[in-house]
């Protein structure tokens, strides 16, 4: 099935030794200059290009605090070394989070510090781990850096909250600037620019998709839901990953969100504007991409005039959408005062749970029993509700009102400490499939567990890129692909839909 | 006044002030550099004072790195905690009950203080002698260690080492060392005794100041400012925009 070894899943989890250069031919397709461009970036690697790096650390270093004040304050402890999926599943001992920071921390030691400056007229730049940047260097922060997910498990664990994920950002922006970029995410964010979404549907295309929906719900349930798109004056503008339009199991979440406004009696409708949640410009790290794919969104809720915005199910979304369209597209003062801007669907599901507003025969999902796997960036960098925590609750609390049998994965596998689905901050991508398959090996362990353990069937999540990478690699160690569901997919199959006008 | 004296005079000088001004601008650099977005490792605390109580819990408990690996959390710690007790007990040889710091005296003169800063000596020792084991035997440790990493470990434990050496073993002229330090410091400079222990001990605590703000002993003063620590989990609530940011939104407005 596969020209690499698939990790063996073990009973106990154990830390595995270190392999070095297990994973040193690991690289993504680098991208050409017609995806380089819409973005701002050179099409290929630029002359001078050493000087170039140093000037943009230069650059990022008195923009970004967390730059600066995480590349001074590892005091190589350990304490990440065993946190990383993709070190725990490639036991490559550059993916220890660590050791993946030092690539560009040598560097920046070398040029930005006095001991790195004096050991390197020494001779002796090793002496304080620090070493010139040259094209050795470049292909490993190529490869390296793009074997992290940005998930930032690692943050937790680090006693000075040391984000890899931060630094691999500003690697990948580095990276960029020099015009080494990856063609997978940054042909996406052209796609956004030119058409609209990730996945490159134009109007017409939704348009059909969405009608298709509604024929196909009616057909099942004899009622008519609507899939609104465009709808100018509309209250609620529902801005979905675009898998949501057509992959499995993406499209029955975005059933579920529809028949959940539809029992809620709510006005709403989506954007072909801004028809994506997803956000790749912080996977590259750069705050002028993001700012701009963020900005779609304002541009949507102005002319369609809402008054609320709601995110689908979308891990990366939801963290650039809860903690950052404030301030790449905000102020959001002309929408309605009384909800949070934005909201989750699971939030706006949730509510109106509450509120009693929604009827569920929880017995249609008694063939299923169900484990919920908390993706990284909801976990680790948003938030849901009014309380800290509310992330790990709420989606639970909806998954429970819909179904009967529900068991949590072993609790160090979950929540604040979840493991990444292996295919997050953009490196969705078949050219990375080794990766992906060895980073899944700690979430497929787990699941494995309560599979045996309580007879767990399926997997819910919240997150496009967490369903899209489950469905394609957990096959890989034993599991079916429909064994991964979204959270609305149990929701729309336990909602009782009444007939509205 | 012999010339080993007046060296060691210089020396405290030299490594007090790069200390000092070596850390004030360090601190000033990272409290000037903008954090752009809202970045904190959640859950996290909601409101101002829920951040100051979390930044508490890293700092007196290290309470991310107990979550992280206990054996690395319980050496750590053990050696931090040591740390302190030794400096509250160092304190008697530059405060004396008339000097503009009396209020210390109390402290400095309380029978318990001494004694856990001189049997602290020995946790101290014990903790870093773990992180070096650590450092040694956990392949994944040894993997990311630089030899200034060892080396720093080293010299702590020099100093530590000597210090124990001068409390247990072979007791140095603390009276003298005491009119030295406060010659230091009332511009009065008086003669150090001559002890290996105590010039040794006395010269690495110099060369730890001078290394300090140049170093991963940053980590001290890093840790506040760490935005995945520091921050409250508020940005719906409130708009957090930096400078900069905020200069590419009017730049676009008025284009």
């Amino acid at each position: 099935m596969a020209d690499f070894e698939v990790p063996e899943l073990k009973e106990i989890p154990v830390v595995p030794p270190i392999k070095e250069g297990a994973m040193a031919h690991s690289q993504p397709y680098i991208a050409k200059e017609q995806f380089q461009e819409p973005l701002g970036f050179p099409g290929e690697l630029v002359e001078n290009w050493e000087e170039k790096v140093y000037d943009k650390m230069d650059d990022l270093r008195q923009r970004y605090r967390s730059f600066q004040v995480y590349l001074d304050s590892c005091v190589k402890c350990g304490a990440c070394t065993d946190k990383c999926h993709y070190y725990l599943g490639t036991s490559d001992p550059k993916n220890m989070p660590v050791a993946r920071q030092d690539l560009l921390r040598k560097v920046y030691r070398g040029k930005f510090t006095f001991a790195g400056k004096f050991w390197t007229k020494l001779g002796m730049p090793w002496m304080v781990g620090a070493q010139e940047m040259d094209k050795g260097v470049l292909d490993e922060w190529y490869s390296y850096f793009h074997q992290c997910s940005q998930c930032r498990r690692c943050s937790v664990y680090c006693p000075y909250g040391i984000d890899t994920a931060e630094i691999s950002m500003a690697a990948r922006e580095i990276m960029d600037s020099v015009g080494v970029g990856m063609k997978y995410t940054n042909e996406i964010i052209g796609k956004v620019y030119k058409i609209g979404n990730n996945l490159g549907l134009p109007q017409p295309a939704l348009v059909d998709t969405l009608e298709g929906l509604e024929e196909e719900v009616e057909e099942d349930t004899g009622v008519a839901v609507k899939f609104p798109l465009d709808v100018k004056g509309a209250d609620i503008l529902l801005v979905t990953p675009s898998a949501d339009f057509f992959a499995e199991p993406h499209v029955d979440g975005l059933i579920g969100y529809a028949k959940v406004f539809h029992e809620a009696g709510a006005s709403w409708t989506m954007s072909s504007h801004a028809s994506e949640a997803g956000n790749f410009g912080m996977f590259i790290g750069s705050y002028e991409n993001m700012r701009k794919v963020a900005r779609r969104i304002r541009t949507a809720a102005i002319d369609l005039g809402v008054k609320r915005i709601v995110f689908g199910e979308c891990g990366h979304a939801w963290r650039v959408a809860y903690s950052f369209l404030n301030t790449l597209a905000g102020p959001w003062d002309f929408l309605d005062p009384n909800y949070p801007v934005p909201q989750h669907i699971c939030e706006y599901t949730h509510d109106l749970i509450q509120q009693d507003k929604l009827t569920f025969d929880k017995s249609a999902n008694d063939w299923r029993v169900m484990t919920y796997h908390d993706s990284c960036n909801v976990a680790r960098a948003s938030r849901m509700g009014e309380k800290p925590g509310g992330q790990f609750t709420i989606p639970r609390e909806v998954i429970k009102a819909c179904c009967n049998n529900f068991h949590d994965m072993p609790a160090e596998t979950i929540g604040e400490a979840t493991f990444c689905c292996g295919g997050g901050g953009g490196i969705l991508t078949d050219d990375l499939i080794e990766l992906r398959v060895k980073g899944a090996m700690p979430r497929a362990e787990a699941l494995k567990s309560v599979v045996e353990e309580q007879g767990v069937t399926h997997m819910a999540a919240i997150c496009a890129i967490c369903k899209s990478q489950f469905t394609k690699v957990l096959p890989y160690y034993g599991f079916t692909m429909d064994q991964i569901v979204s959270v609305h997919q149990l929701v729309s199959d336990a909602i009782v839909l009444t007939k509205k006008d | 006044m012999t010339a080993l004296s007046i060296f060691f005079a210089l020396l405290f000088y030299a490594a007090t002030a790069i200390f000092v001004v070596g850390l004030v601008r360090k601190i000033m650099q990272y409290s000037r550099t903008p954090a752009p977005l809202k970045i904190p490792t959640t859950p996290a605390p909601v409101t101002q004072t829920g951040v100051v109580l979390r930044m508490a819990r890293e700092v007196v408990l290290f309470a991310s790195l107990f979550k992280a690996s206990k054996w690395t959390w319980l050496f750590g710690w053990m050696f931090h905690i040591a740390l302190l007790l030794a400096f509250f007990r160092h304190l008697r040889y530059v405060i004396s009950p008339d000097s503009m710091f009396y209020v210390f005296w109390p402290l400095i003169n309380n029978n318990l203080v001494q004694a856990f800063g001189q049997y602290g000596a020995y946790a101290m020792l014990i903790g870093l002698l773990g992180l070096f084991g650590r450092r040694i035997f956990v392949d994944r440790v040894r993997y990311i260690s630089a030899p200034s990493d060892y080396l720093m470990l080293i010299l702590i434990l020099a100093i530590a080492g000597t210090g124990t050496l001068m409390s247990f073993v072979a007791h140095t002229d603390i009276v003298q060392l005491k009119a030295f330090m406060l010659g230091l410091i009332y511009l009065d400079w008086q003669p150090l005794p001559t002890d290996g222990l105590l010039i040794t001990h006395l010269a690495l605590v110099a060369l730890l100041m001078i290394i300090f703000p140049i170093s991963k002993l940053l980590h001290a003063p890093g840790v506040f400012f760490s935005p995945t620590r520091n921050q409250v989990d508020n940005p719906r609530e409130k708009r957090h925009i930096s400078a900069w940011g905020k200069a590419i939104d009017d730049a676009e407005a008025n284009a």
